[in-house]
């Protein structure tokens, strides 16, 4: 993989970095205009999850291949609680905290493949990949 | 980075230059709900060109600011969502309820305005209902009484000893 960044999610500040440098890997693959808020959006949602239910982890934006498809692939690892039940999490509508309860169903829609997987006591790993129309 | 506020008017301009975080949004509502009291605002204009992206936190945000707003008797209009922005808000399923939207700040006074001015016929309309009928018939409406009028009405009501058109209202 040429093209690869890791951002390190512990304050509100590097949800926007995070999300500036998907922009601008999203930018280099090809993306075009409503994508790239589409791309820049699903990051920002993910990565804020980390934060409010694990305080701390990690986003990796790479590119990625799929027989001839070209596309973006966001990673976001954290080491938190875990997630008890992921349907119900995935859920619109459904929060544990005060949010909306859109964060994850949201970014499922936004997104063209979503994977969670969660251990509780020992983190969430959501993968999700874009790709290039 | 701390969101610069300008006052139009009866009106209160905030334009968002950045990525808003936790901290600013809390600083921002603070300090427009302080300005809407200390200057007796009836509208916020949010300028939001700036922002790249706007998600449900943001959105939520927003939507907190503008109800907490409404509570102090100021009416918010959101200003310059961009056409992307708004694909991915409705795609997430995110609405603004109570709050107004415009293309630009020219709109946005101009919808302010229209407010101010439906709101006022509203009331020389039950003023000419309660009684005032003569007053409602030809004469020119009156301009638009600021509150620090309509506050100086009220408190000259018991001195001057008759219901004028205007106490009406107040005992509404």
């Amino acid at each position: 993989m040429a093209d690869e960044s890791r951002i390190n999610i512990s304050n509100a500040g590097e949800i926007v970095t995070a999300r500036q440098q998907g922009r601008m890997l999203a930018v280099q693959l090809g993306f075009d205009g409503s994508e790239l808020t589409v791309i820049a959006t699903a990051i920002s949602e993910i990565a804020r999850n980390i934060l409010e239910h694990a305080k701390d982890g990690e986003v990796v934006i790479s590119q990625c291949y799929h027989r001839r498809k070209c596309g973006i692939c966001v990673v976001a690892r954290d080491f938190g609680p875990g997630i008890t039940d992921i349907d119900q999490a995935m859920q619109y509508g459904y929060s544990t905290h005060k949010g909306l309860g859109i964060g994850l169903p949201g970014t499922k829609l936004l997104m063209d493949e979503f994977h969670i997987v969660s251990v509780v006591g020992e983190g969430t790993t959501v993968t999700m990949k874009k790709w290039r129309h | 980075m701390q969101v610069p506020i300008l006052k139009q008017g009866n009106y209160l301009i905030a334009s968002v230059q950045s990525a808003l975080s936790d901290d600013d949004l809390r600083l921002l509502r603070a300090d427009l709900s302080d300005r809407v009291g200390r200057f007796r605002s009836t509208g916020v204009i949010i300028d939001v060109t700036a922002l790249d992206v706007i998600d449900s936190f943001a959105t939520r945000t927003l939507q907190s600011v503008a109800q907490m707003l409404k509570l102090r008797g100021a009416y918010t209009v959101i200003v310059g969502i961009r056409p992307d922005v708004a694909f991915v808000m409705v795609q997430l399923g995110l609405t603004l309820a109570d709050v107004g939207a415009a293309l630009d700040l020219e709109e946005a006074l101009a919808n302010l305005n229209l407010r101010r001015r439906n709101l006022h016929e509203h009331r020389v309309m039950h003023i000419g209902e309660a009684g005032g009928g003569s007053r409602a018939a030809g004469a020119p409406s009156p301009p638009p009484l600021s509150r620090a009028h309509r506050r100086r009405d009220k408190d000259e009501q018991p001195r001057s000893g008759h219901a004028s058109p205007r106490s009406v209202e107040h005992g509404r």
